[in-house]
């Protein structure tokens, strides 16, 4: 999944038991999410028990990286806290169907489209902890 | 005889941008405006009912108001959601036959003592259902307004919606306001040009005007049973119906985790019971009172309660129905956005004024009034 790049200050994680997974696999550059053990369906946000088979044994799934934005905001005022310049937060439909929020990079404001493709990767947080970002794919057909 | 609850009395204090008191007091304030406006002594209040997000104890609202023996309280869940659920509560307490007198009240100094729209990190280690702090805070969004274009982007862009059809539910708001002495931005009224030229708070969707302002201030209701309000001071208003619906996998604002983005799935089934309860929709009402922390939320709500059809809010705002003289008036009080932010509380008071006749912009003849927060709604008549 690549490595982690330095793109500026960045806020850490709020890291949680439930999401410790999540946050560790980020700082390895994989992007993961929580697979229920029982019953192998993915879930995100984590949650401690799977709300299909209940069972609380699961693992980390790593995901494609791929996705579509489905709605996204630049937060102007007052300025996002620990951005050097005004982030551009975005909702992902991930190809295995779950959704995520990330961070879009590499992108003019005015060139995102609801449904653009975009790709994982990995950017460094002011305490050296890693948070997936997401670019633009080149390869649109 | 079944006992059936009503809104016997509403108490508000100023509302402001820095009450320059304790938000404990605010709370003692409204309260006892809500008791003595309805002729009810504070000291029989046996109910207490607020919202998780409120800061006054309990115990500290008896000492202030002297309320001698509670056999009933709750905290409810969902940010301004509890404004609306507080009634299916209230409502229950009182025709359970376990409360006679039940107080709901919301009070809070959100912009002197802290502001609720700027960037959130608190979290406990439970989370408390905070997604959109531990999955949204990391990644840039930080504040109720980001939050909501996330949660509201996919509909917005799927329907055409323009900033000037937002900005038309900014100018009928801030209009109401104008004319009523109790608001916030009495006598601003705002333009569609003034909208389009206010300051992004987050782009592509929300301008300043797009979004209610933080506020200082306490609101209160009593509830209390038809029987009882007869001795009291005011005319009852009656609660028709009052239900709430939080589905799986759904949140309050970052709700975006979940089914189609382009409805609200739980405005949708509370529509459905709270007309079969009520004997009456939403759309059949008088009055529309639609939590409007941000224009966006207008819109969705006035589909997912079933005013019009997918897609056709923006045209039903153009078209004028949400206007004073329109089929189903928006908020006659300015709502959240004009009058002011006590977490959808002082929407309540206007419904509750329109239905007694006295409000400020009184709509002609208002026999029903339909309470909104997304996941709930309440029908109130007479
Ligand atoms: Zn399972």
């Amino acid at each position: 999944m690549g490595n982690v790049e330095n793109l500026g200050a960045r806020p850490d994680p709020v890291v949680r038991v439930d999401s410790a997974f999540f946050w560790e696999a980020c700082e390895r550059g994989e992007f993961v999410a929580q697979r229920c053990e029982g019953c192998e369906r993915l879930w995100h946000p984590p949650r401690p028990m799977c709300p299909i088979c209940h069972s609380t044994e699961k693992s980390a799934a790593a995901l494609s990286g791929k996705g579509v934005v489905m709605s996204y905001v630049m937060p102007v005022h007052p300025p996002a806290y620990g951005f050097a310049e005004p982030p551009i937060a975005a909702l992902i439909e991930l190809e295995e169907g779950l959704r995520f929020v990330g961070t879009l990079v590499d992108v003019e404001p005015a060139s995102i489209r609801v449904g653009m493709p975009v790709q994982v990767s990995f950017a460094a947080t002011s305490g050296g902890k890693a948070v997936p970002v997401f670019r633009p794919t080149e390869d649109i057909t | 005889m079944s006992r059936r609850a009503v809104i016997a009395g509403i108490g508000q204090t100023e509302f402001s941008k820095d009450s320059g008191r304790s938000e404990q007091q605010l709370a003692a304030e409204c309260v006892t405006s809500a008791c003595i406006d309805a002729g009810l002594d504070p000291h029989a209040i046996d109910g207490m009912i607020t919202f998780a997000l409120d800061h006054s104890d309990e115990v500290d609202v008896m000492r202030s108001t002297g309320a001698q023996e509670l056999k009933y309280t709750v905290r409810l869940p969902q940010g301004g959601a509890a404004s609306v659920t507080s009634v299916v509560h209230a409502k229950n307490a009182v025709e359970s036959g376990m409360c006679d007198a039940v107080v709901i009240w919301r009070a809070m100094n959100e912009r002197s003592q802290y502001r609720f729209g700027q960037p959130h990190q608190s979290l406990s280690p439970d989370a408390h259902s905070s997604t959109f702090i531990e999955w949204c805070f990391p990644f840039g969004a930080q504040t109720p307004a980001a939050w909501e274009v996330l949660s509201c982007g996919t509909y917005l862009d799927t329907i055409g919606v323009t900033t000037q059809d937002l900005g038309r539910i900014a100018v009928i708001l801030r209009r109401a306001a104008a004319t009523n002495p109790l608001a916030q931005f009495y006598d601003r009224p705002i333009t569609l040009e003034d909208h389009q030229a206010s300051r992004w708070i987050v782009q592509p969707w929300l301008r300043l005007l797009d979004c209610c302002q933080e506020s200082d201030g306490g609101v209160a209701l009593l509830v209390t049973t038809e029987e009882r309000a007869r001795d009291l001071r005011q005319k009852p208003v009656r609660i028709l119906g009052a239900e709430y619906a939080f589905c799986f996998n759904h949140e309050i604002i970052s709700d975006f985790y979940e089914g189609d983005l382009t409805r609200l799935h739980n405005s949708e089934a509370v529509t459905k019971r709270l007309t079969a309860a009520a004997g009456i929709a939403p759309r059949e009402t008088d009055v529309a009172m639609i939590y409007d922390n941000f224009t966006p939320q207008v819109l969705r709500q006035l589909e997912g309660f079933g005013y019009c059809g997918y897609g056709e809010a923006k045209d039903y705002v153009a078209d004028g129905h949400l206007d004073l003289d329109g089929r189903t008036p928006l908020s006659p009080n300015g709502g959240l956005l004009g009058e002011a932010y006590i977490h959808g509380m002082n929407n309540f008071t206007e419904g509750v004024r329109q239905l007694r006749g006295t409000a400020a912009n009184q709509i002609a003849d208002a026999q029903t009034v339909f309470m909104a927060s997304g996941v709930a709604g309440a029908i109130l008549g007479i």
